[in-house]
């Protein structure tokens, strides 16, 4: 960190004693270009159809009658779809891009190998595509977090080996001596997803264990994908971003650490807790348990070091987009965290358990804190790697403001509905029948229909100016790279204050 | 603690120490659990039948999970046992003879462990799958009509034509009749019964 330009040096880039510095940036930018961008580009292809599988899928749920006579757009599938894409599909390959990006830059060396990462691209989305086509056409598996068939699952595995060699190699040659925190996330992710998800499918894929074994491997797997898998991926980026767009150091570093390996203890053993009261050992249950209450320390230890780091510079907020989205993301992070403690507690859990509390928790840690990490980190990738500004202003803006109100709007709503939904469940002598909680809830899944499109209309500004920046013409190609890019950067964003 | 190896170490362990606690223990623990024989001499579980499991096959890739749950709470916990959804609760030997695990997350309709005995009329299952508003008028499950042919009658009607169908009757001279896949179904879930004691799950009348 401490050797590359802070915002506030890079003011006068004449002055700046750093530009041999900024030159071999460029050049690792240069180098890194092609799979980073190769893996931004699928992300957002798979945004996109994830948003309108989820779309479509919430859409039913009011609207039974809506395409109803399709099989392989009933409801089962369609959100099963939906699910697949944005975290295979979008949440996956926009979190490799940026952990790519991340990897190199924190690295200091040149992309080597490149073409690992392109041939893992290739064995990712071919093998999402042929599982997003088999869970359409009927073979899905139903195991949560693993439906895509089996057929298709040895593709992805490939895919993620390749990376987590590639990641080796790059940490191997790195030129800095010191390790930053986001590098122990990157790593520790790269070494747990291959691993974890290996483990899943032949434990119930392949060879299968018998019984509510099966449960517990598949709890197991599906939390860990988020603790170990999105999270330190979500971590590495906000904590890169946010002290690089503030210009200046993170708040502790040894803190950093803690919050790292208290992770890496607590987050393994939490899945289980979403099997509480069902038909497993209650010890397991009980240690699932306790871990996500644990799960409380390294959770207050980040918050600590994100928004310390962010006392005094709450005004940047008003420019930068990148610095909006992380500080969004590090925000909902804290938030969701302590929810999903509270929702381990067996008295909590006892009521939001099978119901819209938990998919509104879900989107609330996928969405309003893991996808808006990557916004940010991409916003500042992009035209580091392009060496061009974003085109429009107006679009992030919209981007912003339309997913910040969208994903509000559906956490709002799906959290009233399934305490509404649970309490009345857990009391039946309150309803006269099942079908009053559907009525009851009914509102708010209309509601989250329309915090749907306004996302949906997020995504569309974004995916916009992503195709604006892509067509756009490098800026002053004569010019030192990001030299002029700085200096460009401040005219904008002095421009949109 | 800067080297590739702490990193590699320290993700070693912490993920093999979960999987440990979570997996194998257990695995070891009841990973094999054997049927239970009642006074009667029968044996319980009752294994599930070639049908009713390429019904289960059905539930699983039309994804029934994402709306039903597949367990029953202990009777105080949950309020499972006050909605009729079974005496007693779920234990994991009521569960040895399933291929795959659909216990779920979601339960926007009712739980289906004990559906088989809750609701033993497989002519109501064809007719709720047809279209679930013929019996809940405020239900928000889907129809399931494309487990069902819409057949011109010729001859004798079909002796399994739905019947009761309302509004959503065939026209004059059709029926409907179930596929292969809606048997499978049905068959799946009138197997789902809690209707016989195990030690470990002791009812509760
Ligand atoms: C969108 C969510 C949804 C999906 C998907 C769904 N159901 Fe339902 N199901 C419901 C709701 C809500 C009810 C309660 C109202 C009713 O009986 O129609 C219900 C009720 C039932 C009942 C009656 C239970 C009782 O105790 O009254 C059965 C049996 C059933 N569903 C089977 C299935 C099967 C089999 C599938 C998969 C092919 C399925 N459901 C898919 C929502 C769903």
């Amino acid at each position: 960190m401490s050797n590359s330009p802070s915002l506030t040096e890079s003011i006068r880039p004449g002055a700046d004693p750093h530009v041999a510095e900024r030159a071999r940036l460029g050049e690792i930018d240069e180098s890194v270009r092609l799979p980073v961008l190769v893996f931004t580009i699928a992300a957002l292809f798979w945004l996109m159809v994830g948003t309108l599988f989820g779309l479509l899928a919430s859409f039913k749920f009011h609207n039974y009658e809506f395409f109803a006579d399709a099989a392989w757009l009933s409801m089962g599938r369609i959100r099963t779809a939906h699910l697949n894409t944005v975290i295979y599909g979008w949440s996956t390959c926009a979190g490799i891009a940026v952990a790519l990006w991340l990897m190199c830059r924190l690295s200091r060396t040149r992309m080597r190998h490149a073409n690992i990462l392109i041939v893992a691209a290739i064995f990712w989305n071919v093998g999402l595509t042929v599982g997003i086509y088999g869970i359409l056409a009927g073979d899905m598996t139903s195991i949560e977090w693993l439906e895509i068939p089996g057929y298709a699952t040895p593709l992805l595995f490939i895919a993620y080996a390749c990376i987590g060699l590639w990641a080796i190699i790059t940490f191997r040659f790195r030129t800095n001596s010191h390790v930053y925190v986001s590098q122990w996330y990157i790593l520790a992710a790269l070494l747990w997803f291959p691993w974890l998800y290996g483990t899943a499918q032949i434990m119930l894929i392949f060879e299968p264990v018998r019984g509510t074994v099966q449960s517990l491997v598949n709890w197991w797997f599906a939390h860990n994908v988020l603790g170990l898998w999105f999270t330190p991926l979500g971590l590495a980026a906000v904590y890169y971003f946010i002290p690089k767009v503030l210009g200046k150091p993170i708040h502790s570093y040894y803190l950093s650490i803690l919050a790292f390996w208290t992770l890496a203890l607590f987050y393994n053993w939490a899945g289980v807790h979403h099997l509480i009261g069902g038909p497993v050992p209650a010890w397991v249950i009980s240690a699932g348990v306790v871990a996500s209450v644990m799960m409380v320390i390294p959770v207050l230890i980040t918050a600590l070091n994100h928004h310390v780091t962010m006392v005094g510079s709450f005004g940047m907020l008003k420019w930068s987009p990148v610095l909006r989205f992380s500080v969004f993301a590090a925000m909902s992070y804290t938030a969701v965290s302590l929810q999903g403690s509270m929702m381990a507690l067996r008295s909590v859990n006892e009521i939001t358990s099978f119901t819209h509390f938990t998919v509104g928790h879900s989107h609330w840690g996928m969405y309003a804190w893991f996808t808006m990490a990557m916004f940010g980190a991409l916003y500042y990738i992009m035209p580091r790697l392009l060496k061009r500004e974003w085109p429009s202003a107006t679009l992030i803006r919209v981007h912003f403001w339309a997913v910040a109100l969208g994903v509000g709007t559906y956490i709002v709503a799906l959290t009233i509905a399934g305490w509404i939904q649970g309490l009345y469940m857990t009391d039946p002598s309150r309803v006269d029948s099942f079908g009053d909680i559907t009525s009851f809830t009914l509102p708010w899944l209309v509601v989250r229909s329309i915090s749907g499109v306004m996302i949906l209309i997020g995504h569309v500004a974004f995916v916009i100016n992503v195709a604006l920046i892509l067509a756009a013409k490098p800026a002053k190609e004569s010019a030192p790279t990001l030299f002029s890019e700085t200096s460009d950067d401040l005219g904008k964003e002095a421009a949109r204050s | 603690m800067k080297s590739l190896p702490v990193i590699f170490l320290g993700v070693f362990f912490t993920l093999a120490f979960s999987w440990t606690g979570v997996v194998l223990i257990p695995q070891q623990q009841f990973g094999a659990l054997e049927r239970q024989e009642a006074d009667d001499g029968t044996m319980h579980p009752a294994p599930l039948s070639g049908l009713a499991t390429q019904g289960l096959q059905v539930y699983l890739d039309l994804g029934c999970v994402y709306c039903h749950s597949h367990q029953v709470r202990r009777p105080g916990f949950g309020g499972d046992t006050e909605w009729g959804w079974g005496d007693r609760q779920s234990v994991a030997r009521d569960y040895i003879n399933q291929p795959v695990m659909v216990l779920g997350t979601m339960r926007t309709g009712p739980d289906l462990k004990n559906v088989g005995d809750r609701i033993p009329d497989a002519g109501w299952h064809y007719t709720h799958l047809y279209d679930s508003r013929l019996s809940h008028p405020d239900s928000i499950m889907p129809p399931y009509r494309f487990l069902f042919e819409k057949r011109k009658i010729t001859g004798e009607p079909h002796p399994r034509a739905l019947s009761g169908l309302g509004d959503q009757a065939p026209p004059e001279g059709y029926e409907i009749v179930p596929t292969r896949r809606a048997d499978a179904l049905v068959a799946f879930l009138l197997s789902q019964r809690l209707n016989y004691d195990l030690e470990e799950a002791q009812r509760e009348f």
